[in-house]
């Protein structure tokens, strides 16, 4: 009997070593934060969710291959507050990001501000603003 | 017995609760392409209508700028009830609870004893002067665990709501959906008790415009802010909400930890609230495992990744 209780405990044990952490949300040791980096591209999608609302673009990069952007947002109540809504964007926009860009280098960052194609200047929500 | 504060108190208790409890239940991270045009592009306070003309359904809390020229009125007496605004006056509290930030204006740290500070560094937080790489932060609430209390009082006190019935207050959190109830019942606080994510609370009125909650049996798992301040199940908690005009109330919090902290130490002092119009609706602000993961997959993994 306790070599069954021994077992199952060392089962349970290696289980629970073995299974990752959701990794963390709450970070700005990836970001650069007093860079700012101007994307043009068109809108591929709008999330709108938490932890943090986020925009899907595709913009033209230095070599003329298309790279896939996400740029993300606060959570919705925040950009609520911020003027924005589930609505703001949809697919074919045409949008001007100010990013704070990531220290590696990647198609993923934090949105200062938006321009929409008609002029209008969405602020980022915040925190991120310079 | 029964009087007409008693029904319009348990009325908005039964609108606050049916707000949040029957809000609809929307996809998993929809996407927008279709979707009829919503409240949130309208103003947010920079003319003075929006006392009037605010959106009915996920209010967006306004700019402060319109508080400003409200008319102060008297407190009723022995009453908190409404939907309050704790983000105009610096409830966010990113970076630690508004006395004791943890920011480049390098104030004094809460009087860790010694426990305390072996405790604040096994707390790895994504935010403040301590912060890590965004591989290396434990905090609870990324993986959606409770906030727990008083992080809820700490981080994150936007909008909230208060109910009043006559054997307990009902305090209620946007963000984070929390709730609290607070007993006022004439119970003592119990001894020993198992402990919860939000403790176990007393409250009564000290006068008629000073309500003092005490909250003991908090899990010590959760984090005391945003920063990674700790607590033990120990800890035990003084709110003062102070109600000095109509349109005001003032939150003290009082923290007090004998086996982390020294001594007691005030973390909010006076923060202001705004008291919201009647028909505001708080929108959700929810931790969802199965959004975070997404978020985490699409956005923050890339983010902390190596460059490419």
């Amino acid at each position: 009997m306790r070599n069954k209780v021994a077992i199952i405990s060392l089962l349970a044990v290696g289980f629970l070593l073995a299974s990752a952490p959701m990794s963390a949300h709450h970070g700005n040791a990836g970001y650069d934060f007093t860079a700012t980096v101007t994307v043009k591209g068109t809108v591929t999608d709008w999330i709108w969710s938490n932890p943090h609302c986020f925009l899907k673009f595709d913009a033209k990069d230095e070599k003329g291959d298309v790279a896939h952007w996400i740029v993300e947002a606060s959570n919705p109540p925040d950009m609520l507050h911020a003027g924005w809504s589930a609505s703001t964007f949809k697919a074919g926009d045409e949008v001007t990001v100010d990013v704070m860009p990531t220290k590696n280098g990647k198609h993923v960052g934090r949105i200062r501000r938006v321009i929409l194609s008609d002029g209008k200047v969405l602020g980022g929500g915040g925190r991120y603003v310079l | 017995m029964v009087n007409c504060r008693m029904f319009s108190t348990i009325g908005l208790f039964a609108v606050v609760v049916s707000v949040l409890v029957v809000s609809p239940v929307p996809p998993t991270l929809h996407s927008q392409s279709a979707v009829p045009k919503q409240s949130g592009d309208s103003q947010n306070g920079n003319n003075g209508d929006w006392w009037v003309s605010h959106d009915k359904w996920n209010t967006p809390l306004p700019d402060k700028s319109v508080y400003k020229d409200k008319k102060p009125a008297p407190a009723p007496p022995r009453d908190l009830s409404g939907t309050w605004d704790g983000l105009a006056e610096g409830g966010t509290q990113a970076k630690g609870p508004k006395e004791f930030p943890d920011d480049a204006s390098h104030k004094p740290d809460p009087p860790y004893s010694a426990l305390g500070k072996a405790a604040r560094m096994r707390n790895k937080a994504g935010e403040g002067e301590e912060q890590v790489a965004v591989g290396d932060v434990n905090d609870p609430v990324d993986s959606c665990d409770p906030l727990g209390f008083p992080r809820s009082d700490l981080f994150s006190l936007k909008a909230m709501a208060i109910a009043q019935t006559p054997n307990y207050v009902l305090w209620l959190n946007q963000y984070y959906n929390v709730y609290r109830t607070i007993w006022t019942d004439g119970r003592e606080l119990p001894k020993n008790p198992v402990p919860r994510y939000y403790g176990y609370s007393v409250g009564h009125w000290e006068d008629d415009y000073t309500f003092v909650v005490e909250t003991v049996g908090t899990d010590e798992r959760t984090w005391l802010d945003n920063v990674g301040r700790p607590h033990s199940s120990d800890l035990r908690v003084v709110e003062r909400l102070h109600r000095p005009s109509r349109d005001i109330l003032e939150l003290t919090v009082t923290i007090d930890d004998p086996k982390m902290y020294t001594k007691p130490w005030v973390a909010s002092n006076k923060l202001t609230l705004h008291l919201l119009p009647a028909d505001f609706d708080m929108g959700e602000m929810i931790c969802s495992p199965s959004e975070m993961s997404e978020y985490k997959k699409l956005v923050a993994d890339p983010v902390a990744g190596d460059s490419k």
